[in-house]
Protein backbone atom coordinates (compact mmCIF):
# COMPACT_ATOMS: atom_id res chain seq x y z
CA UNK A 1 0.00 0.00 0.00
CA UNK A 2 1.51 3.29 -1.04
CA UNK A 3 0.37 5.60 1.13
CA UNK A 4 1.11 3.78 4.21
CA UNK A 5 4.61 3.15 2.70
CA UNK A 6 5.08 7.15 1.87
CA UNK A 7 3.74 8.32 5.23
CA UNK A 8 6.56 5.73 6.99
CA UNK A 9 8.98 6.61 4.64
CA UNK A 10 8.41 10.40 5.45
CA UNK A 11 8.40 10.12 9.37
CA UNK A 12 11.51 8.75 8.60
CA UNK A 13 12.55 11.57 6.28
CA UNK A 14 11.74 14.02 8.79
CA UNK A 15 13.31 12.96 12.42
CA UNK A 16 16.43 12.24 10.65
CA UNK A 17 16.75 15.72 8.65
CA UNK A 18 19.15 17.57 10.74
CA UNK A 19 20.55 21.29 9.31
CA UNK A 20 18.20 22.56 7.37
CA UNK A 21 16.17 22.01 3.77
CA UNK A 22 19.23 21.05 1.89
CA UNK A 23 19.54 18.16 4.02
CA UNK A 24 15.63 17.02 4.11
CA UNK A 25 16.28 17.22 0.14
CA UNK A 26 19.05 14.99 0.35
CA UNK A 27 17.08 12.58 2.10
CA UNK A 28 13.66 12.80 -0.30
CA UNK A 29 15.39 12.16 -2.88
CA UNK A 30 17.66 9.28 -1.39
CA UNK A 31 14.00 7.86 -0.37
CA UNK A 32 11.96 8.32 -3.45
CA UNK A 33 14.30 8.13 -6.24
CA UNK A 34 16.84 5.79 -4.78
CA UNK A 35 14.94 4.04 -2.91
CA UNK A 36 11.58 3.04 -3.93
CA UNK A 37 11.98 4.24 -7.33
CA UNK A 38 8.83 6.51 -6.95
CA UNK A 39 10.34 9.08 -10.32
CA UNK A 40 13.09 9.85 -12.34
CA UNK A 41 16.33 11.58 -10.85
CA UNK A 42 14.92 14.33 -13.66
CA UNK A 43 11.73 14.54 -12.14
CA UNK A 44 13.00 15.18 -9.19
CA UNK A 45 15.30 17.66 -10.08
CA UNK A 46 11.65 19.71 -11.72
CA UNK A 47 10.14 19.17 -8.49
CA UNK A 48 13.06 20.68 -6.76
CA UNK A 49 12.94 23.96 -8.95
CA UNK A 50 9.25 24.30 -8.42
CA UNK A 51 9.86 23.96 -4.44
CA UNK A 52 12.29 26.36 -4.57
CA UNK A 53 10.22 29.00 -6.63
CA UNK A 54 6.97 28.97 -4.40
CA UNK A 55 6.41 30.20 -0.69
CA UNK A 56 7.40 27.85 2.16
CA UNK A 57 10.20 26.17 3.16
CA UNK A 58 11.69 23.80 1.13
CA UNK A 59 10.95 20.61 2.65
CA UNK A 60 7.49 21.11 3.21
CA UNK A 61 7.35 22.00 -0.70
CA UNK A 62 9.33 19.18 -1.82
CA UNK A 63 7.51 16.30 0.45
CA UNK A 64 3.79 17.90 -0.63
CA UNK A 65 5.07 17.86 -3.67
CA UNK A 66 6.83 14.18 -4.46
CA UNK A 67 3.60 12.82 -2.11
CA UNK A 68 1.72 13.64 -4.57
CA UNK A 69 3.81 12.70 -7.53
CA UNK A 70 4.82 8.75 -6.13
CA UNK A 71 1.06 8.28 -5.32
CA UNK A 72 0.02 9.35 -9.31
CA UNK A 73 2.80 7.99 -10.70
CA UNK A 74 2.12 4.47 -9.08
CA UNK A 75 -1.24 4.62 -11.53
CA UNK A 76 -3.43 5.62 -8.63
CA UNK A 77 -6.18 8.63 -9.05
CA UNK A 78 -4.96 12.53 -8.69
CA UNK A 79 -7.68 12.40 -4.97
CA UNK A 80 -5.14 9.85 -3.77
CA UNK A 81 -2.30 12.05 -4.61
CA UNK A 82 -3.62 14.60 -2.95
CA UNK A 83 -4.12 12.46 0.01
CA UNK A 84 -0.48 11.05 -0.54
CA UNK A 85 1.24 14.50 -0.37
CA UNK A 86 -1.05 15.72 3.00
CA UNK A 87 0.11 12.24 4.52
CA UNK A 88 4.05 12.96 3.56
CA UNK A 89 4.07 16.60 4.73
CA UNK A 90 2.10 15.80 7.95
CA UNK A 91 4.49 12.44 8.34
CA UNK A 92 7.80 14.84 8.05
CA UNK A 93 6.66 17.17 10.30
CA UNK A 94 5.21 14.83 13.30
CA UNK A 95 7.83 13.60 14.94
CA UNK A 96 10.54 16.78 15.12
CA UNK A 97 7.47 18.52 16.56
CA UNK A 98 6.83 15.80 19.20
CA UNK A 99 10.36 15.78 19.90
CA UNK A 100 10.77 19.60 19.93
CA UNK A 101 7.63 19.61 22.70
CA UNK A 102 9.67 16.96 24.62
CA UNK A 103 12.87 18.99 24.91
CA UNK A 104 10.84 22.60 25.54
CA UNK A 105 11.16 22.27 28.53
CA UNK A 106 14.40 20.94 29.15
CA UNK A 107 15.58 24.29 27.02
CA UNK A 108 18.31 25.65 29.35
CA UNK A 109 19.60 22.14 30.63
CA UNK A 110 20.77 20.62 27.27
CA UNK A 111 22.12 23.72 25.80
CA UNK A 112 25.32 23.36 28.12
CA UNK A 113 25.57 19.95 27.55
CA UNK A 114 29.24 19.33 25.95
CA UNK A 115 28.16 15.48 25.27
CA UNK A 116 25.16 16.85 23.13
CA UNK A 117 27.36 19.69 21.68
CA UNK A 118 29.83 17.42 20.38
CA UNK A 119 27.38 15.51 18.07
CA UNK A 120 25.73 18.34 16.99
CA UNK A 121 29.02 19.35 15.90
CA UNK A 122 29.82 16.42 13.78
CA UNK A 123 26.34 16.32 12.38
CA UNK A 124 26.65 19.40 10.99
CA UNK A 125 30.00 18.52 9.18
CA UNK A 126 28.23 15.38 8.25
CA UNK A 127 25.53 16.96 6.73
CA UNK A 128 27.60 18.78 4.41
CA UNK A 129 28.66 15.52 2.61
CA UNK A 130 25.13 14.26 2.54
CA UNK A 131 24.13 17.69 0.54
CA UNK A 132 27.40 17.05 -1.68
CA UNK A 133 26.71 13.52 -2.04
CA UNK A 134 22.36 14.63 -3.48
CA UNK A 135 24.10 17.11 -5.59
CA UNK A 136 26.22 14.43 -7.27
CA UNK A 137 23.51 12.39 -7.83
CA UNK A 138 21.11 15.06 -9.81
CA UNK A 139 24.41 15.65 -12.52
CA UNK A 140 22.99 13.91 -14.73
CA UNK A 141 22.33 13.21 -18.40
CA UNK A 142 18.92 14.25 -18.15
CA UNK A 143 19.57 17.59 -16.39
CA UNK A 144 22.36 18.44 -18.47
CA UNK A 145 22.14 16.71 -21.53
CA UNK A 146 25.10 14.31 -22.96
CA UNK A 147 28.46 15.56 -22.62
CA UNK A 148 30.32 16.82 -25.55
CA UNK A 149 30.64 19.68 -27.66
CA UNK A 150 26.51 19.83 -28.13
CA UNK A 151 24.01 23.43 -27.63
CA UNK A 152 22.28 21.78 -24.35
CA UNK A 153 25.58 20.40 -22.53
CA UNK A 154 27.38 23.72 -23.16
CA UNK A 155 24.73 25.78 -22.16
CA UNK A 156 23.79 23.85 -19.18
CA UNK A 157 27.47 23.87 -17.75
CA UNK A 158 26.99 28.01 -18.07
CA UNK A 159 24.24 27.83 -16.73
CA UNK A 160 25.57 25.65 -13.99
CA UNK A 161 28.44 27.87 -12.98
CA UNK A 162 26.94 30.82 -12.75
CA UNK A 163 24.17 30.18 -10.71
CA UNK A 164 26.60 28.89 -8.57
CA UNK A 165 29.20 31.58 -8.44
CA UNK A 166 26.12 34.00 -7.73
CA UNK A 167 24.45 32.09 -5.29
CA UNK A 168 27.88 31.35 -3.68
CA UNK A 169 29.61 34.46 -3.80
CA UNK A 170 27.00 37.36 -4.57
CA UNK A 171 24.37 35.47 -1.97
CA UNK A 172 21.70 36.12 -4.48
CA UNK A 173 18.54 35.44 -4.08
CA UNK A 174 17.54 31.79 -5.56
CA UNK A 175 14.34 33.00 -7.29
CA UNK A 176 16.12 35.46 -8.96
CA UNK A 177 18.41 32.84 -10.10
CA UNK A 178 15.85 30.50 -11.26
CA UNK A 179 13.48 32.84 -13.20
CA UNK A 180 16.64 34.27 -14.97
CA UNK A 181 17.90 30.43 -15.78
CA UNK A 182 14.44 29.71 -16.99
CA UNK A 183 14.64 33.11 -19.20
CA UNK A 184 18.06 31.91 -20.34
CA UNK A 185 16.87 28.71 -21.05
CA UNK A 186 13.67 29.50 -22.82
CA UNK A 187 15.45 32.00 -25.41
CA UNK A 188 18.88 30.22 -26.30
CA UNK A 189 16.69 26.50 -27.09
CA UNK A 190 14.06 28.65 -29.06
CA UNK A 191 16.71 29.65 -31.49
CA UNK B 1 -4.49 34.48 20.44
CA UNK B 2 -5.01 31.29 18.55
CA UNK B 3 -6.56 33.91 15.57
CA UNK B 4 -3.56 35.76 15.55
CA UNK B 5 -1.02 32.78 16.66
CA UNK B 6 -2.24 31.47 12.72
CA UNK B 7 -2.28 35.02 10.89
CA UNK B 8 1.20 35.58 11.99
CA UNK B 9 2.57 32.28 11.26
CA UNK B 10 0.43 32.69 7.93
CA UNK B 11 2.22 35.58 6.94
CA UNK B 12 5.41 33.80 8.02
CA UNK B 13 4.87 31.16 5.81
CA UNK B 14 3.11 32.84 2.46
CA UNK B 15 5.69 35.44 2.00
CA UNK B 16 8.87 34.10 2.14
CA UNK B 17 9.91 32.21 -1.04
CA UNK B 18 13.51 30.13 -0.87
CA UNK B 19 13.46 28.30 2.34
CA UNK B 20 13.40 28.24 6.00
CA UNK B 21 16.10 30.77 6.44
CA UNK B 22 14.94 33.49 4.65
CA UNK B 23 12.00 33.31 6.87
CA UNK B 24 14.38 34.30 9.92
CA UNK B 25 13.96 38.27 9.47
CA UNK B 26 10.42 38.26 8.76
CA UNK B 27 9.59 35.65 11.57
CA UNK B 28 11.98 38.20 13.88
CA UNK B 29 10.35 41.18 12.37
CA UNK B 30 7.15 39.51 13.17
CA UNK B 31 7.27 37.98 16.23
CA UNK B 32 9.73 40.46 18.37
CA UNK B 33 9.16 43.66 17.14
CA UNK B 34 5.90 43.83 15.52
CA UNK B 35 3.62 41.69 18.02
CA UNK B 36 5.75 41.39 21.03
CA UNK B 37 5.53 38.13 22.13
CA UNK B 38 9.05 37.11 22.32
CA UNK B 39 12.07 39.19 23.85
CA UNK B 40 14.91 39.25 21.00
CA UNK B 41 17.02 36.74 23.36
CA UNK B 42 14.60 34.53 23.43
CA UNK B 43 13.95 34.39 19.92
CA UNK B 44 17.74 33.77 19.72
CA UNK B 45 17.25 31.17 22.12
CA UNK B 46 14.76 29.49 20.06
CA UNK B 47 16.37 29.85 16.61
CA UNK B 48 19.10 27.90 18.09
CA UNK B 49 17.11 25.18 19.45
CA UNK B 50 14.74 24.60 16.31
CA UNK B 51 18.65 24.63 14.31
CA UNK B 52 19.69 21.90 16.67
CA UNK B 53 16.34 19.44 16.72
CA UNK B 54 15.97 17.40 13.87
CA UNK B 55 13.01 18.38 10.88
CA UNK B 56 12.25 21.28 9.23
CA UNK B 57 13.80 24.88 10.30
CA UNK B 58 10.30 27.17 10.45
CA UNK B 59 7.83 24.48 11.60
CA UNK B 60 10.09 23.86 14.55
CA UNK B 61 10.35 27.86 15.24
CA UNK B 62 6.88 27.62 14.74
CA UNK B 63 6.06 24.72 17.53
CA UNK B 64 8.31 26.58 20.11
CA UNK B 65 6.28 30.03 19.63
CA UNK B 66 3.07 28.19 19.38
CA UNK B 67 3.63 26.28 22.73
CA UNK B 68 4.72 29.33 24.32
CA UNK B 69 2.08 31.43 23.77
CA UNK B 70 -0.92 28.85 23.58
CA UNK B 71 -0.15 25.73 24.44
CA UNK B 72 -0.73 22.13 22.72
CA UNK B 73 -3.51 24.45 20.12
CA UNK B 74 -1.06 27.26 19.92
CA UNK B 75 1.43 24.86 18.37
CA UNK B 76 -1.59 23.55 15.78
CA UNK B 77 -2.48 26.79 15.20
CA UNK B 78 1.42 28.07 14.40
CA UNK B 79 2.22 24.93 11.96
CA UNK B 80 -0.90 24.92 9.97
CA UNK B 81 -0.79 28.75 9.39
CA UNK B 82 2.64 28.15 8.62
CA UNK B 83 2.03 25.36 5.95
CA UNK B 84 -0.77 25.78 5.10
CA UNK B 85 -0.54 28.29 1.69
CA UNK B 86 2.87 26.41 0.02
CA UNK B 87 1.12 23.01 0.45
CA UNK B 88 -2.33 24.49 -1.04
CA UNK B 89 -0.18 26.17 -3.97
CA UNK B 90 2.04 23.06 -4.61
CA UNK B 91 -0.84 20.44 -4.56
CA UNK B 92 -2.45 22.82 -7.18
CA UNK B 93 1.16 23.67 -9.56
CA UNK B 94 1.61 19.72 -9.08
CA UNK B 95 -1.83 19.10 -10.03
CA UNK B 96 -1.53 21.50 -13.38
CA UNK B 97 2.24 20.87 -13.95
CA UNK B 98 1.43 17.18 -15.74
CA UNK B 99 -0.30 18.85 -18.28
CA UNK B 100 2.04 20.92 -19.34
CA UNK B 101 5.09 19.20 -19.02
CA UNK B 102 5.58 18.09 -22.20
CA UNK B 103 4.65 21.93 -23.40
CA UNK B 104 7.72 23.24 -25.66
CA UNK B 105 8.08 26.14 -23.89
CA UNK B 106 7.67 24.27 -20.24
CA UNK B 107 10.02 22.09 -21.47
CA UNK B 108 13.01 24.72 -22.51
CA UNK B 109 12.43 26.81 -19.82
CA UNK B 110 13.29 23.00 -17.51
CA UNK B 111 16.12 22.97 -19.60
CA UNK B 112 17.74 26.57 -18.46
CA UNK B 113 16.17 25.15 -14.84
CA UNK B 114 17.45 22.16 -14.08
CA UNK B 115 20.94 22.83 -14.10
CA UNK B 116 20.51 26.01 -11.79
CA UNK B 117 18.96 23.77 -9.49
CA UNK B 118 21.48 21.47 -9.08
CA UNK B 119 24.21 24.56 -8.93
CA UNK B 120 21.44 25.72 -6.05
CA UNK B 121 22.37 22.53 -4.02
CA UNK B 122 25.94 22.10 -4.48
CA UNK B 123 26.56 26.69 -3.34
CA UNK B 124 24.76 25.58 0.31
CA UNK B 125 27.43 22.79 0.72
CA UNK B 126 30.17 24.80 0.57
CA UNK B 127 28.50 27.84 2.64
CA UNK B 128 28.00 25.42 5.23
CA UNK B 129 31.20 23.84 5.11
CA UNK B 130 31.93 27.26 6.28
CA UNK B 131 29.65 27.54 8.78
CA UNK B 132 30.10 24.50 10.44
CA UNK B 133 33.71 24.47 10.83
CA UNK B 134 35.15 22.30 8.51
CA UNK B 135 39.28 21.89 8.55
CA UNK B 136 42.00 19.87 7.42
CA UNK B 137 41.33 17.53 10.67
CA UNK B 138 38.08 16.37 9.83
CA UNK B 139 37.67 17.41 6.42
CA UNK B 140 37.32 13.58 6.26
CA UNK B 141 34.06 13.13 7.75
CA UNK B 142 31.50 14.93 4.98
CA UNK B 143 34.27 13.51 2.17
CA UNK B 144 33.38 9.64 3.64
CA UNK B 145 29.99 10.42 4.15
CA UNK B 146 29.49 11.82 0.70
CA UNK B 147 31.31 8.98 -1.10
CA UNK B 148 29.56 6.09 1.06
CA UNK B 149 25.82 8.06 -0.11
CA UNK B 150 27.03 8.72 -3.77
CA UNK B 151 29.18 5.76 -4.88
CA UNK B 152 28.77 2.83 -2.38
CA UNK B 153 24.36 3.66 -2.15
CA UNK B 154 24.08 4.20 1.34
CA UNK B 155 20.81 5.33 2.84
CA UNK B 156 22.04 9.19 4.49
CA UNK B 157 19.87 7.81 7.54
CA UNK B 158 22.87 5.40 8.20
CA UNK B 159 25.28 8.15 7.90
CA UNK B 160 23.34 10.23 10.14
CA UNK B 161 23.06 7.55 12.82
CA UNK B 162 26.64 6.24 12.75
CA UNK B 163 27.26 10.53 12.86
CA UNK B 164 25.12 10.86 15.77
CA UNK B 165 26.86 7.43 17.76
CA UNK B 166 30.36 8.92 16.63
CA UNK B 167 29.33 12.63 18.07
CA UNK B 168 28.28 11.33 21.42
CA UNK B 169 31.70 8.94 21.76
CA UNK B 170 33.66 11.45 20.88
CA UNK B 171 31.75 13.98 23.37
CA UNK B 172 32.18 11.86 26.16
CA UNK B 173 36.21 10.69 25.71
CA UNK B 174 36.36 14.95 25.50
CA UNK B 175 34.18 15.09 28.65
CA UNK B 176 36.86 13.29 30.34
CA UNK B 177 39.72 13.62 28.87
Amino acid sequence: MILLELFWTFLKIGIFTFGGGYAMVALIQNEVVVNHGWMSQQEFTDILAVSQMTPGPIGINTATYTGYTAVVNSGLPVWEGVVGSLLASLAVILLPVVAMLLVYGYLSHHRDNPVIDAMLKVLRITVVGLIAAAAMLLLTEESFGHPGLNKQFIVSVLIFVGVFYFSLRRRTNPIVLIVASGIVGLVVFSV
Amino acid sequence: MYGKLFVSFWKIGTFTIGGGYVMIPIMEQEIVDRRGWLSREEFMDYLSLSQAMPGIFAVNMATCIGRKLGGIWGVVCAIAGNVLMPIALILMLAMFFRYFRDNVIVERVFMGLRPAVVALIAAPVFRMAKSAKISWSNFWIPLVAALLIWLFGVSPVWVIVAAMAGGLVWGRVKVKG
